[in-house]
C-alpha cells in the first residue's frame, strides 16, 4: 500500500477540545474529583535543614477532632521499601537511601516528618501543629564553597563525601593548556536556583478496593506509567493493580516527573485505612518540597585565534542538587546536558568537559523544562560574546566562523551527540531578518547619545528532544523512551485513541488527533483523545523530553496507518478493488479518480456486525497498538537562536525587556499555533529566570522564599511581545519528520538576555555574571567597574 | 473542640445555597468543597497568583482572601455561569480559537479578569490589557496569546457595535 504524504489536518492550527473545557471552567483536575467518607494529609515537616529527630510525640494529634491516623517513620516501616537513586551505568554515583518519612534524620527544610490524616485539610493542619518533634540541630552543608572542604560535615556520612559524582566528558585533557590560541578567556556564571512552579500545587487522592486489591491513584503527574511502576514495586503491588490517573494537570514543566515521598504516604494511608485519602500541596509546602531546579556554578575558558575561530573550550560545572537525587532519575540529567549541549553547535576542536553533583541540605533539585540547556547555552553563549568582545567582532560574525558548517552532517560532537542536521546558519540569517539587526543597533547607538542604555544580545542553542531508552534503561531506570499508541474505531467509524504521551497544556492530545484525522481521512472532531490514565493507555513515557509529537506523534501515525490498510482491504473485498489504489478521504473511501465508494463508517459497521458478507479468514480487527522508539539515536537533536532587546536604568539597575525574537527548527510543524505558544511560553519562563526567579536559603540552610510574593514569576506586565519563526529541516528517523519544540523557549531565552544585558553595560565597562539579573546585580557590576576603572585590570579573569 | 461554624447564604450563579460552613473556611473553597464549582481554582492561597477570582456583587474579588462568612448574602458568580453568558462567550470563543490557555488552571480567573477590563475599558491597548491582567499568573502561555485574545475580542465587540450603528 502507497505510503502517505503528510496531508490535512496535519498542519493546520486546529484549536483545542482541552482548552473549550478550561475556559468554561469543566477542568478535571485532581482535586476536582469528589470522593465519598474522604480524608484529607496534612504533614508536619522540618523547620530546620539538619539535625538529629530525637523523638517525635503524636499522642495529641491522635486525640484530636477529625484525625483518623498519624503517621510516623515507626509506624510505616516495613510497609514498604525505600528507594535509592542511582544509575547501573555510573555505579560510582552516590545514591543514599530514601525513606518515605525519615528514620532518624532530617536534611533539608520542608521534609515531612511526620503525616497527619483527618476528615478535613483543616483539621488535620490543627493536629501537625500538635506534633511535638524533638529534633537536635546540627550544622547544615549549604554553601557549594565549603561542601567538598575536608571538615565539612557529611550530609550522608555512608556516603563518605557531600560529592555524589564527578564526571568529565569531551575530546580534550581538563585542565590542560590551549594549544593553538592567540587569546583565552576566563570567567564563571551563576546560576540562580529555581522552581518550575506550576499554579496548581501537587496533588493526589490514593483509594485502595481491599475486595480487588487495586489501588487507584488520581495524581498531577506527567508519567502514569512511571509512577505506576515505581508505586509498584515500593509498595509490593502488581503492576496491573495499580492504576494511575493523571486527567487534567495544571502546569507540570518537569516538576511533575518524579516521585515525591508524600506520594508514597497517600497510598499506605489509603490501603491502612480503607478510605480516599487526598493531599494537596499549599504554596509553602510546594516552595519547600517541590523539586527545585538549576542552580550552577559554571566556570568556562574559551579558546581563539585572532582570525576569530574558537580552538577550545573548557567548562567546570558545580552543581548543588540538594539532600538526594530525585527519583526515579536522578539529578544528573541536568548537568550531563550542561556537558552535552554547551558549544555543542560550534566547530571546536578541543573541547573539555568536568561536572561535580554535590549533596546540600536544602530541597532536591531535580528536572524543569529544558533540563541543563538554558546553563549550557548560557556560559557558551556568554564566552562567545566576550571573545568577540575582545576580538572586536560582531556577535553574529563570531557565531558565522564558528557554527558547524552546513555540509558536515551527520556528525558527532565531542560528548557523542549525535547531529542528523542542524540548521544554524539558516536560524541566524532568518533572526537578523526580523530583528533587523541594522535598524535595532542605530537605535541603540542613537539613544546611547541620548543617555539611555540599550543592548542587544544572541543565543544560538542546540536542543535535545524526542529522547529514547540509552541512558535510563540500560541504567536501571524504568523510564520508557518509547511510547505507544491504542486506536479503537467504533462500528460508527469515530475513533477512541489512547496514548501513552500525556498533555498538561502543550496540546499534545489535539497534534495526535490530527496526526491519526490525517491518516485516515477523518476530521478532527471524529477523533477522542483518551490519555494520562495507565489502566487504558500503552505503557510509555508520558511528558518529558519533548516527545509529545516526535516520538508519541509517530506511533500514533503508525497505529493509523495499520488501521488504513485493514479498512482498505475489507473495502477493496466488498467493492472488487485492488486495496493499493484505494484511499481514505474525507470520511469516504476513494478510487484512484477521487470517486467515492463506500463511507468509512460502512465498512467499520460492517467489520463489527458483517462478517457473512466477508471471508473466513479475513481479519476484522478495528482496534491497533502501536509503539514507536528512537532508535538510531538517542536524542532527537535540533537547534534555534534567539535576540533579546533589553534598556537597562543605570541608576535603579532595572532591566526592561523591550523584544524578543525567536527562531526555532522544529521539523514538520503539525500545529503551527500549538507550537508557537509552546515557544512564547518556554520563552517566558527562560525570562523570568534571566530576570526575577531565585529560590532563596540563608547560610544555614532556611528557606527565605516561602510565597509567591517572594519568588517571583513573570507577569504580563514584565514581558514583552515575542516573534517566533520557522527552519525546517528534517529528521533521522520517522515518517513525520517533527522533533521536539518544549525546550527550545526556556533553552535561549536567558542567555540572550544576559548577552543583552551585557552589550548595554559594555560602554561602562561593566558585566554581569549572575542570573537573576536583579537590580541589585547590574548596581554591583556598575559599581566594581566604576572602582576599576582607574586602574587597568590586569587580565581578562573575572 | 469543634470547629465554630456559622449558616450562610450565598447566591451563586443565580442559585440560592445555604451552607454551614467553618468560620475559618474561605469563600473559594466553600466555592469548591461544598458547593462543586471546580472552576474555581486555588493557586497560591494568599491572593497572588489571581487563579481563584470570582465576582462578588459584580466586583472581581480574590475568593482565597475572603472568608465564607463574611460573603453572606452576596451574589457570586464564577467561571461556569460567566463563560456561558453572551456578555462573556465571544470572550471565551476567542481565548479558545488563539489559545490564550495551555495547562487551563489559570484561566478561569484570567477570564473573569479579562472580561473585567474590557467592561471598563472597551478599547484598551495592549499595554494596558497587560498592566491590568497583571494580578492573574500565567506560567504556560507567556501571556501573549492571552493578550492577543482580549484585543480581538475587543475590536470584533467594536466592529459588532458599528454594525448596528
Amino acid at each position: 500500500m502507497s505510503k502517505q504524504i503528510l496531508r490535512a489536518p496535519i498542519g493546520q492550527s486546529a484549536p483545542r477540545e482541552r482548552a473549550r473545557r478550561f475556559a468554561t471552567g469543566r477542568g478535571r483536575y485532581t482535586d476536582d474529583a469528589a470522593s465519598l467518607r474522604g480524608l484529607h494529609a496534612a504533614f508536619v515537616r522540618s523547620p530546620i535543614a539538619r539535625g538529629d529527630i530525637l523523638e517525635i510525640d503524636c499522642d495529641a494529634a491522635r486525640d484530636m477532632d477529625g484525625v483518623v491516623a498519624v503517621l510516623t517513620h515507626a509506624d510505616i516501616a516495613g510497609r514498604y521499601r525505600p528507594w535509592r537513586a542511582g544509575n547501573a551505568l555510573l555505579p560510582e554515583m552516590k545514591a543514599p537511601e530514601q525513606h518515605a518519612l525519615p528514620p532518624s534524620r532530617v536534611n533539608y527544610v520542608g521534609e515531612p516528618l511526620a503525616m497527619v490524616v483527618a476528615t478535613s485539610r483543616a483539621l488535620a493542619e490543627d493536629a501537625a501543629e500538635q506534633v511535638f518533634a524533638d529534633i537536635d540541630p546540627l550544622d547544615a552543608v549549604a554553601d557549594i564553597e565549603t561542601a567538598l572542604a575536608p571538615d565539612s560535615p557529611l550530609i550522608h556520612e555512608d556516603c563518605g563525601s557531600n560529592l555524589c559524582v564527578s564526571l568529565t566528558s569531551g575530546n580534550g585533557k581538563f585542565g590542560a593548556d590551549f594549544e593553538d590560541a592567540d587569546l583565552v578567556i576566563e570567567d564563571t556564571l551563576d546560576f540562580g536556583r529555581h522552581t518550575a512552579c506550576p499554579l496548581e500545587t501537587r496533588s493526589m487522592l490514593a483509594e485502595y478496593d481491599p475486595g480487588s486489591e487495586v489501588l487507584t491513584l488520581r495524581i498531577s503527574h506527567q508519567c502514569p506509567h512511571q509512577l505506576q511502576a515505581e508505586l509498584a514495586k515500593i509498595l509490593g503491588l502488581g503492576q496491573h493493580r495499580l492504576r494511575v490517573i493523571s486527567e487534567d494537570v495544571g502546569g507540570a514543566y518537569g516538576l511533575k516527573q518524579q516521585l515525591y515521598q508524600e506520594d508514597v504516604l497517600v497510598c499506605l494511608a489509603a490501603m491502612q485505612t480503607g478510605r480516599p485519602v487526598r493531599f494537596v500541596a499549599d504554596r509553602l509546602e510546594a516552595f519547600a518540597s517541590d523539586n527545585h531546579a538549576r542552580e550552577h556554578r559554571v566556570s568556562a575558558r574559551i579558546a581563539v585565534r585572532k582570525d576569530g575561530r574558537i580552538t577550545g573550550f573548557e567548562l567546570d560545572d558545580l552543581f548543588p542538587i540538594g539532600a538526594y537525587p530525585q527519583y526515579p532519575r536522578t539529578s544528573l540529567g541536568e548537568g550531563n546536558h550542561v556537558l552535552r549541549m554547551s558549544a555543542a553547535g560550534y566547530d571546536i576542536a578541543d573541547f573539555r568537559s568536568r561536572l561535580r553533583l554535590l549533596f546540600q541540605n536544602k530541597a532536591l533539585i531535580g528536572h524543569y523544562r529544558s533540563v541543563g540547556h538554558p546553563v549550557a547555552c548560557a556560559i557558551t553563549e556568554h564566552m562567545v560574546d566576550r571573545a568577540a568582545a575582545a576580538l572586536g567582532l560582531a556577535p553574529e560574525t563570531i557565531r558565522l566562523r564558528n557554527f558547524l558548517s552546513d555540509d558536515s552532517y551527520p556528525r558527532e560532537t565531542p560528548t557523542g551527540v549525535h547531529l542528523h542536521y542542524l540548521s544554524q546558519h539558516a536560524c541566524l540569517d532568518r533572526l537578523l531578518a526580523d530583528m533587523d539587526i541594522a535598524a535595532l543597533r542605530s537605535e541603540q547607538a542613537k539613544l546611547r547619545g541620548q543617555g539611555i542604555c540599550r543592548g542587544i544580545g544572541i543565543a544560538s542553542f542546540v536542543e535535545l528532544t524526542g529522547t529514547g531508552n540509552g541512558f535510563y534503561g540500560p541504567g536501571g531506570i524504568d523510564v520508557s523512551g518509547q511510547d505507544g499508541c491504542t486506536l479503537k474505531m467504533e462500528p460508527s467509524g469515530h475513533v477512541r485513541c489512547m496514548p501513552s504521551v500525556t498533555d498538561q497544556g502543550q496540546g499534545t492530545d489535539t497534534g495526535i488527533a490530527q496526526i491519526v484525522a490525517s491518516v485516515l481521512g477523518l476530521e478532527v472532531a471524529d477523533i477522542r483523545v483518551l490519555s494520562g490514565d495507565s489502566e487504558i493507555t500503552p505503557h510509555g513515557g508520558g511528558a518529558w523530553a519533548s516527545r509529545g509529537i516526535s516520538t508519541g506523534g509517530e506511533a500514533a501515525w503508525q497505529a493509523a496507518q495499520t488501521l488504513r490498510e485493514q479498512l482498505l482491504l475489507v473495502a477493496g473485498h466488498l467493492h472488487q478493488r485492488d486495496p493499493a489504489t484505494l484511499e481514505l478521504t474525507e470520511g469516504h473511501v476513494v478510487d484512484a479518480s477521487g470517486a467515492q465508494i463506500t463511507t468509512i463508517s460502512e465498512v467499520a459497521h460492517i467489520c463489527y456486525f458483517r462478517h457473512d458478507l466477508l471471508p473466513d479468514d479475513m481479519p476484522t480487527e478495528l482496534m491497533v497498538t502501536r509503539h514507536a522508539v528512537p532508535r538510531a539515536q538517542l536524542f532527537q537533536a535540533t537547534n534555534g537562536i534567539q535576540a533579546a532587546y533589553v534598556e537597562v536604568d543605570t541608576d535603579t539597575g532595572f532591566t526592561r525587556l523591550l523584544g524578543h525574537w525567536v527562531v526555532h527548527d522544529g521539523g514538520t510543524l503539525i500545529n503551527p499555533k500549538l507550537v508557537e505558544e509552546q515557544i512564547r511560553g518556554g520563552v517566558v519562563q527562560g525570562l523570568g529566570a534571566a530576570l526575577l526567579e531565585e529560590i532563596r536559603y540563608d547560610e544555614d540552610g532556611q528557606l527565605l522564599t516561602a510565597t509567591m510574593a517572594d519568588y517571583l514569576v513573570p507577569m504580563a506586565s514584565d514581558v514583552p511581545d515575542i516573534q517566533v519563526s520557522h527552519v525546517t529541516s528534517g529528521t533521522a528517523e520517522g515518517a513525520l519528520g517533527a522533533k521536539g519544540v518544549g525546550e527550545a523557549g526556556v533553552a535561549g531565552a536567558s542567555g540572550a538576555v544576559l548577552n543583552a544585558v551585557n552589550d548595554a553595560l559594555g560602554p561602562f565597562g561593566a558585566t554581569v555574571r549572575q542570573m537573576p539579573i536583579s537590580p541589585r546585580t547590574v548596581l554591583t557590576a556598575l559599581r566594581a567597574a566604576a572602582a576599576s576603572a582607574t586602574t587597568p585590570p590586569f587580565e581578562d579573569a573575572p | 473542640m469543634s470547629e465554630p461554624r456559622q449558616s450562610v447564604s450565598l447566591t451563586v450563579n443565580e442559585e440560592r445555597h445555604d451552607v454551614t460552613v467553618p468560620n475559618r473556611k474561605h469563600l473559594a473553597d466553600i466555592l469548591r468543597e461544598d458547593l462543586g464549582f471546580t472552576g474555581v481554582h486555588v493557586g497560591c492561597e494568599h491572593g497572588v497568583c489571581g487563579a481563584c477570582t470570582v465576582r462578588i456583587d459584580g466586583a472581581i474579588t480574590r475568593s482565597c482572601l475572603v472568608f465564607g462568612v463574611q460573603a453572606d448574602g452576596a451574589e457570586i458568580e464564577t467561571i461556569e455561569y460567566l463563560s456561558a453568558q453572551s456578555e462573556t462567550r465571544d470572550l471565551v470563543d476567542t481565548f479558545v480559537a488563539e489559545n490564550a490557555l495551555q495547562c487551563g488552571f489559570c484561566t478561569p480567573g484570567m477570564v473573569i479578569s479579562a472580561a473585567a477590563l474590557l467592561a471598563e475599558t472597551p478599547d484598551p491597548t495592549r499595554e494596558e490589557v497587560r498592566a491590568y491582567l497583571s494580578g492573574n499568573y500565567c506560567r504556560c502561555t507567556g501571556y501573549q496569546a492571552i493578550v492577543d485574545a482580549v484585543m480581538m475580542t475587543a475590536a470584533g465587540r467594536r466592529a459588532a457595535k458599528g454594525e448596528r450603528a
